[in-house]
């Protein structure tokens, strides 16, 4: 078997090893104990050529029904949404994608520059003072800004709303014990965060209080109302998880005295792709810059005085903190970050409010069609483009059929919440007609009867 | 900005101008304001460039030619394995039905997906000789956290609350100790000895009763093999602690030698090193975690099953230490790393370490008459050089990384691993030619002759670099991370 990822001829290796003075490459292996020596196999498959590996795989991918295949309504923090073109022309040069973290600036100004722009970007759609260079995903970081928050405020109580994603609360709970911080769920009711139980729970060991605007029903959450309930605990944060295509057209939490706002920019330019990779974002105020987890890039000049950007405030991170670290992230999404921003760009200023203000437009004819036919639409909140009906049947059975009619479902929220039995979350992007609305709605209709 | 400066996208602005094409609005336009309530909706858009989209393409293009990548040119990062990065890799990832499928999608409508996970899986277990493996962490630290809390519901599940430690040797990642910490443990440092590996008397030391993990790169960060590792792994095992294994230099020892055999009872794997990710200038990665039948019931949840040919997700997991990441992992990268995987084969994967290795000594034995070696022995995949001699000459290892750069390298990982002085640290990876190998080597002796002959040359680098060195002291101290208009 050729394998063209390795240039290594017999010549060569010849003349290495001599040069190196041993007779053959095993040698060079003689400080791995005899004992724990692999002497077999591994037991992969072989090889295949490029040409024949291709076929396989592409049948793999053919047996999964797709968001192009059908006509999807799923969303529930992963959307499918227009990626311009452009977006996957830039990520594939390759000069970006075959790099590392931007250690050495001097050769390094693209990528610099570029999450210097998503920074930017973040910081004007959250309304927000400072971002990172992204994280792993939406989950993780809200996870993060979690455990920042009882950093910072030397307390040890969260207070956490269940009308959250369901896996960022999950994600929560696990990050949490490492630190030792104590998660309170906050109920939710009429689609919303029961701000009685929110106030009723908050006290002075309250490190934040954590919501999702729009959250995970598509419900609006009041951040003026929660703000001030904040307020009267010193200290206390507000920490927001937003969609930030929904921050196109919605009042950014920054507006409203957010301390943390997290979220994932995957609407932005990046596939859904089996729920990864994403884009986590972390954008705060001044005040906490010096703690956000993960790289920043800030801008200062070389020697010449010419513009430059370079990773800083370094002495935050782990790999110089160690064991005085608050957070262990290493990496970040820089590649989906580039992607986020190079579909932001396209949009602009006009363009992206105009997509967010489509989706809540195709969300409300949604809600207006279903229930001219009867449909229970449950909550009545103002909503972005995610909407919850109730039907008479078993969610998975109503995906079920609509997959035969060629129709991705909505999430079953019963997976979340048992008391949500036989409700359905529906999301409609800008990408969803009028034609398709209509036909989901009259399937809906057929199987609820 | 001034004449001298490249452009942001945001000073190549024009009110009106657009770069986008959305669809048309086909239903009846609402009053969005009044549904909304006007206290939510925002007064003022946010300030998003207005460009073109040749404006757009030409911005990156132009940013992408200020970057240097694996295939602008040799990147010999250490502890980073810059290896080439296949393009079918990228081809594969982009295929419809890998890259527009939803998580939440009935999992008899993604077999294919869920069979190609398995499959690394399986492959991975393999590979690393565990028992079990998880795809879900995001990346190599995240997979750290991920096997440090699965070591601690295991001592916790044994009633075993007083193990509050985890040993670190002092030229480990910088993530290992962080992430100890994060984990919610206190990280203790074990010293290497002159030989470069953990020193075993140390060892003995700092292990006892209070010991959760011992935390190991094998090889380590210098490049060498723990050839105690046998002894090391009974003597935290005999303490009642468990080791795990940091597989950053997974690249040395692939059907050389695998970290289940050598008595590691969680591993972590960073599929954009060894498995050709890519880095993507900084993420994303993917970060597997394989560990043994015993601390199986730990794994994060939600696991992958196969029952009846079918392929699903296990969520009743009551020992499990819960969700370390929405959905399944980052699935686009374990897709890359699969297709390697299978264009590799048992037979390739193993000639990858072999030749890793041999690239890593032969430059290794090029380098020693010039570069201070502080440790004289065969290599693995990685080695260390220290800039010592040439500190004496006043050029400090910065200096000789900053001159790389007018040869057109990517300079090896420097001062890193701490405990070496004016540490190079040299990885070139396998599908390096030996003639780029050869013309590194040459650049590398002219440095240390200019060091000798002519110092300010090293000192004053780079010459030929769009940029020269940054001020770092100014980015810190008035941080500046954001664009506002007429300020930067």
């Amino acid at each position: 078997m050729e394998f063209r990822y390795l240039p290594m001829t017999e010549q060569d290796k010849k003349d290495m090893l001599s040069r190196i003075g041993v007779q053959k490459s095993e040698e060079l292996f003689s400080d791995i104990p005899e004992n724990i020596r692999f002497k077999g196999n591994l037991d992969l498959k072989e090889p295949k050529n490029e040409f024949q590996l291709m076929n396989e795989l592409t049948k793999m991918a053919q047996e999964n029904v797709t968001l192009k295949s059908h006509t999807s309504f799923l969303g529930a923090g992963v959307y499918d949404h227009y990626i311009p073109s452009i977006v996957d022309h830039v990520i594939s040069r390759s000069e970006f994608y075959t790099a590392y973290t931007p250690y050495q600036p001097e050769i390094s100004q693209g990528e610099l520059q570029a999450i210097f722009e998503f920074q930017t970007m973040i910081c004007e759609l959250t309304g927000m003072d400072v971002a990172n260079s992204s994280m792993y995903d939406g989950g993780t970081a809200l996870a993060e800004a979690v455990n920042l928050s009882a950093g910072q405020t030397k307390r040890k109580k969260v207070l956490v709303s269940k009308a959250i994603h369901p896996e960022s609360l999950a994600v929560i709970h696990s990050y949490v014990k490492g630190p030792g911080v104590e998660v309170v769920e906050i109920d939710h009711k009429h689609g919303k965060t029961d701000l009685v139980q929110l106030e009723s729970e908050l006290d002075d060991n309250t490190a934040s209080v954590v919501l999702q605007y729009p959250n995970f029903f598509g419900q609006i959450e009041p951040l003026d109302e929660v703000r001030k309930i904040v307020d009267t605990q010193k200290k206390a944060m507000m920490i927001t998880s937003s969609n930030p295509l929904a921050l196109g057209y919605l009042t950014p939490p920054g507006e409203f005295g957010a301390d943390i706002v997290t979220g994932d920019a995957q609407v932005f330019g990046i596939p859904a792709q089996y729920g990864g990779p994403h884009c986590g974002y972390f954008a705060t105020t001044k005040k906490l810059m010096r703690k956000v987890p993960g790289r920043l890039v800030g801008q200062t000049v070389d020697e010449e005085g010419r513009r430059g950007f370079v990773l800083t405030l370094q002495a935050r991170e782990q790999h110089i903190r160690r064991d005085k670290a608050t957070s262990n992230i290493c990496s970040n999404q820089a590649l989906n970050a580039l992607a986020s921003s190079v579909a932001m760009s396209s949009l602009g200023k006009q363009g992206l409010r105009k997509m967010s203000w489509m989706n809540i437009q195709k969300a409300a004819y949604m809600k207006k069609q279903l229930q001219l036919n009867n449909i229970e639409v449950v909550f009545d909140g103002a909503f972005f483009n995610e909407l919850v009906v109730k039907l008479n049947h078993d969610i998975r059975e109503v995906n079920r059929i609509l997959l035969q009619k060629g129709i991705i479902g909505g999430y079953d929220l019963s997976q979340m919440d048992n008391s949500l039995q036989n409700h359905m979350l529906v999301a409609v992007t800008e990408i969803r007609t009028k034609e398709e609305i209509d036909q989901f709605v009259k399937e809906v209709g057929d199987i609820h009867g | 900005m001034a004449e001298q400066d490249f452009p942001l996208i945001f000073e190549l602005s024009q009110e009106s101008r657009t770069g986008f094409s959305l669809p048309d609005l086909d239903v009846p336009e609402m009053d969005a304001e009044d549904m909304i309530g006007s206290s939510f909706v925002r007064n003022k858009a946010a300030d998003l460039p207005e460009v073109s989209e040749l404006q757009i393409m030409r911005h990156y293009t132009a940013l992408s030619k200020r970057n240097h990548g694996v295939d602008s040119g040799f990147y010999p990062l250490g502890s980073c394995t810059m290896k080439y990065n296949p393009k079918m890799n990228e081809d594969v990832a982009r295929l419809t039905g890998f890259s527009h499928i939803h998580p939440y999608q009935a999992p008899e409508t993604v077999q294919g997906a869920l069979h190609l996970l398995y499959d690394l899986q399986q492959s991975l277990v393999s590979i690393t000789g565990m028992d079990t493996v998880t795809l879900q962490p995001a990346a190599g630290a995240h997979g750290e956290w991920t096997g440090l809390m699965m070591i601690r519901a295991y001592h916790e599940a044994n009633g075993d609350y007083g193990r509050t430690k985890v040993i670190v040797p002092d030229s480990a990642h910088g993530t290992n100790p962080a992430s100890a910490t994060v984990a919610g443990f206190e990280a203790v440092t074990v010293k290497s000895d002159e030989r470069g590996l953990v020193d075993l008397e140390d060892l003995r030391r700092v292990v006892d009763e209070q010991t959760a993990a011992l935390m190991l790169t094998n090889p380590n960060t210098l490049g060498l093999f723990e050839e105690d590792i046998e002894e090391m792994a009974a003597v935290v095992h005999e303490a009642g602690g468990k080791l795990y294994y940091d597989g950053a230099n997974l690249n040395a020892i692939l059907g050389y030698a695998r970290p289940g055999d050598m008595g590691f009872d969680v591993v972590h794997l960073n599929l954009h090193k060894t498995f050709t990710g890519p880095h993507g200038g900084g993420g994303p990665g993917s970060g597997p975690v394989g560990v043994t039948a015993e601390l199986e019931p730990y794994l994060p949840k939600p696991i992958l099953t196969k029952v009846d040919n079918q392929y699903q997700f296990d969520y009743d997991r009551p020992k499990s230490i819960g969700r370390v990441k929405p959905y399944y992992g980052n699935f686009g990268i374990n897709v890359r790393a699969y297709t390697y995987i299978r264009t590799m084969g048992p037979e390739g994967l193993k000639k990858v370490s072999e030749y890793a290795v041999i690239n890593a000594n032969y430059m290794m034995r090029r380098l020693q008459e010039q570069y201070e070696l502080p440790f004289d022995r065969h290599c693995k995949h990685e080695f260390i050089l220290s800039g010592k001699r040439q500190k004496k000459l006043g050029v400090r290892t910065l200096d000789i990384a900053k001159r790389l750069l007018d040869f057109g390298y990517h300079p090896p990982t420097i001062y890193f691993p701490i405990n070496v002085e004016e540490a190079l640290m040299i990885e070139p990876t396998e599908t390096e030619s030996k003639e780029t190998l050869d013309a590194f080597v040459e650049a590398m002796i002219q440095i240390s002759n200019e060091a000798k002959d002519n110092p300010e040359i090293v000192q004053e680098a780079p010459h030929s670099t769009i940029v020269s060195r940054m001020d770092e002291t100014q980015a810190a101290r008035k941080p500046v991370l954001s664009y506002k208009k007429g300020e930067n």
